[in-house]
């Protein structure tokens, strides 16, 4: 049993800034991550240019590493076998620890929507496509169609053109009128600009197109093409690899496994990013798709208000305002259109795991009848993939999250370390 | 909505094989369900079809429900999932495996075939349990499937034969030909079926108790696993009506996941996992088959069963005379579905049934629960 006063799941922006802020108010804190490094999906370490550092992630890890926390990483939360512990997995064998606090930074991941061909091999998140790449995955010479909605797009589709690729165009499905608002706030905001502005020095003349959405790929083996549309028009383009995912679903299982209850898909907060479950905290993508800057400002909330720190600092709280503004513009941006929701045929797998398809899932009347009657969402993924498509797709409110957080061996139930000599899985 | 003759609570395996039996019998049937088909008590559970000999009574339902899956089982949906894989009743020593003899001779007097397995044709049977196990009894006959998909599967043949079904319907009140429900309607009809599986809300002085279960599944690995194993300490470990106990018992499913159990507690009404519970009941599991340590469990779940004193459902008339009960299956409520439908239906309509009815009927208890 590993104690802490404070316990953080998340090293990402979030995280670091929580742990940062409740260390140098006093707190004994501890952060678990399941990467091997600090900086969660956004601040990614790219194995290939180790010398190449993002100046905010060095900042936040070097002031985190000042404050005297501790990182955890290569631990992966799988169960709360009781009301103040945690059970994590780490290389194969479990640890439980105990805490007094908990900030739960556990960030976002891609949203995928089904559409004929997406499940071919050849087709990547845009997001994951990229930490493949910074994982030393090579994409030099090939052409690659970047497509979906949200920021994350344009950011891929830079960082994959660095790295060698020939980025074919980056189609994204969300209007130019219906950004415009999200544009304004850019130049609201000059570092938020400055960003954008190094994408688009880095992409040149690449194409951007907006109002513009994939609707089937198209290969035997594997992707060779991509069909995309604008409403009025389609058209073909020859690709290797297609890199697409709309916009980001934040990760709420544990906090909803903690008890912790959602405000739609969000993890409910107070005024000090406290859950409604006494001494656990939230900050970050779980309460509400914001981006890095709001991660920061709301991580260092929660660790202040997870050290007892009353009042908060008004310069905090005003940030917080102004981010709360721009995820607001954000999500207006970046709402699906209703076209993306209907791509899928009746023969389109939703759930990869269990091979369920879409035409199956329609005569459905909610998550929990689906789970019973197609074992949608029943597979090792535990529906994280296929649930924000449905919710997407049917308006569907995934119910119940059930331990394991992610298949463990039978044996870690029972703190026992696993045997190597088990069957494997087919 | 006028014109029923009667209306089924819940829409679970039992209440939806009841709605078919009713429906083929001719009646006009409404089956009313808070939730969806059979996502309550149904969906907590293996979906073993086993022939039980705690009692000539239980052995009598068992081996007349399990004989209709039997006839069924070639008509049934694939969805279903219904494999004869047969159950292994394991014998770790000398002593279970006189109770395999004895149980043997009781199933062959009911015209139940059995095999009694030796140590090497049991290891034979299923190699990764470990060794040094006395041996075992196969039932051949016995199934096993996937219980939500079968409910769905009886309730759509009886919305074939014109049977209405009222999803997201929570009932708040039933009795006196009359059931109503928490959005302020009611329907009426001369009879009223309860099958509410553990849900007792309804009929709180019902004696039944809830007896609470754990299950893993994992991961696909399939040819691991070929029969239902149970081990014969289940039977001890099932008999105990106070004392939290676990057994091992594990079952293949056609995906080559394996579904692992089983824990039994009383007076916990929760959902929530117990995690000494879970581990000990793992623990069991591991030392019948030390290979599961290392398989991947993707999911634990709890459900809570509805137990009787003496084991056996309840199915027939209460003292309301429009009210009957198809309740308090314990773990026997897949396999006991077809054949409870036909009684309760043969009480509803007085008919005889193939099989006495009494050792079922709820007043055999009622006078004890009242003076409980």
């Amino acid at each position: 049993m590993k104690p802490a006063d404070v316990l953080v799941i998340g090293a990402g922006p979030a995280g670091l800034a929580a742990a940062t802020a409740a260390s140098r108010n006093g707190c004994r804190v501890a952060v678990l991550d399941d990467n091997p490094a600090a900086g969660g999906q956004i601040w990614r370490a790219d194995i290939t240019r180790p010398h190449q550092e993002d100046a905010a992630r060095a900042a936040a890890i070097a002031a985190f590493h000042t404050s005297g926390a501790a990182l955890l990483p290569g631990r992966r939360i799988v169960d709360v076998p009781s009301p103040s512990t945690l059970l994590a997995e780490a290389g194969g064998h479990f640890e439980t620890y105990r805490w007094d606090r908990l900030i739960l930074t556990t960030g976002a991941r891609e949203r995928f929507l089904p559409f004929p061909g997406w499940t071919l091999p050849g087709v990547f998140g845009a997001g994951g496509l990229q930490a493949l790449v910074k994982g030393g995955y090579p994409v030099a010479g090939k052409r690659i169609v970047v497509a979906g909605t949200g920021p994350l797009l344009l950011a891929v589709a830079a960082h994959l053109r660095e790295y060698g690729a020939s980025i074919v165009t980056v189609a994204e499905q969300a209007s130019t009128l219906q950004m415009l608002p999200f544009a304004a706030s850019l130049l609201r905001s000059p570092g938020k600009l400055l960003q954008g502005a190094g994408y688009r020095r880095t992409l040149g003349a690449t194409p951007y197109q907006t109002g513009c959405w994939p609707i089937s790929g198209q290969g035997d083996e594997k992707l060779r093409s991509v069909t995309l549309t604008n409403g009025r028009r389609t058209w073909t383009v020859e690709c290797d690899l297609l890199a697409c995912g709309f916009h980001l679903v934040p990760n709420t299982e544990l906090a909803q496994l903690l008890g912790c209850t959602l405000q739609g898909s969000f993890v409910q907060v107070d005024s000090q990013q406290q859950t409604p479950v006494a001494g656990i905290y939230c900050a970050g993508e779980p309460t509400g798709i914001a981006g890095v800057d709001a991660a920061q400002v709301e991580g260092e909330i929660a660790g202040l208000a997870a050290a007892d720190c009353d009042p908060l600092p008004t310069r905090l709280l005003a940030r917080r305002a102004k981010e709360a503004a721009f995820s607001r513009r954000l999500t207006h941006a970046f709402r699906l259109r209703p076209e993306v929701l209907k791509l899928a045929s009746q023969e389109t797998i939703v759930c990869r795991c269990e091979d369920v398809t879409f035409g199956q899932l329609q005569t459905r009347s909610n998550w929990t009848d689906a789970k019973l009657h197609t074992r949608c969402g029943m597979g090792p993924c535990q529906g994280r993939i296929c649930g924000a498509a449905t919710e997407a797709l049917f308006g569907w409110q995934p119910t119940s999250v059930r331990a394991p957080l992610f298949p463990i061996p039978v044996a870690a139930f029972c703190d026992e370390s696993s045997s190597l000599n088990a069957p494997s899985a087919r | 909505m006028p014109g029923f003759d009667l209306i089924i609570v819940g829409a679970g395996i039992v209440g939806c094989a009841c709605a078919l039996e009713a429906a083929r019998a001719g009646l006009r049937v409404v089956i009313v369900e808070r939730g969806v088909v059979g996502g309550g008590t149904t969906a907590a559970g293996m979906g073993h079809v086993v022939v039980m000999d705690d009692s000539p009574a239980q052995l009598a339902l068992t081996a007349y429900s399990r004989s209709l899956w039997l006839t069924m089982a070639p008509e049934l949906p694939a969805g279903v999932e219904y494999e004869s894989r047969g159950t292994l009743w394991i014998a770790a020593d000398d002593e279970e495996m006189a109770e395999v003899f004895s149980k043997q001779t009781t199933y062959a007097q009911a015209g139940i075939a059995s095999q009694v397995l030796d140590p090497r044709e049991l290891a034979e049977a299923e190699p990764y349990l470990r060794s040094g196990l006395a041996g075992a009894l196969l039932v051949p006959d016995d199934g096993v499937l996937y219980p939500p998909v079968a409910a769905e599967y009886f309730l759509s043949e009886a919305r074939r034969l014109g049977v209405v079904f009222l999803s997201d319907h929570e009932v708040v009140r039933c009795g006196k030909g009359r059931v109503q429900f928490a959005n302020g309607t009611s329907i009426e009809a001369e009879r009223i079926l309860l099958a509410s599986g553990a849900s007792i809300d309804l009929l709180p002085s019902l004696p039944i108790q809830k007896r609470k279960g754990h299950l893993l599944i994992t991961d696909r690995y399939p040819g691991v696993v070929s029969h239902q194993l149970v081990e014969l300490g289940y039977l001890k470990s099932a008999h105990k009506l106070t004392a939290d106990s676990v057994a091992f018992n594990i079952q293949p499913r056609l995906t080559g996941q394996l579904l692992i159990g089983s824990s039994r507690q009383y007076g916990d009404e929760s959902r929530e996992i117990n995690h000494a519970i879970l581990r000990s009941m793992l623990e069991r599991a591991i030392e019948y088959m030390p290979c599961l340590k290392g398989l991947s469990g993707i999911r634990v779940w709890t459900g809570h069963r509805a137990a009787t004193a003496d084991k056996l459902p309840l199915i027939g008339p209460t003292a309301d005379p429009t009210l009957f009960l198809a309740m308090g299956f314990e773990g026997l409520g897949i396999t006991n579905a077809p054949g409870a439908a036909v009684l309760a239906i043969d009480a509803l309509l007085g008919r005889a049934s193939v099989i006495d009815a009494t050792p079922y009927l709820p007043s055999r208890i009622r006078q004890e629960a009242v003076h409980a």
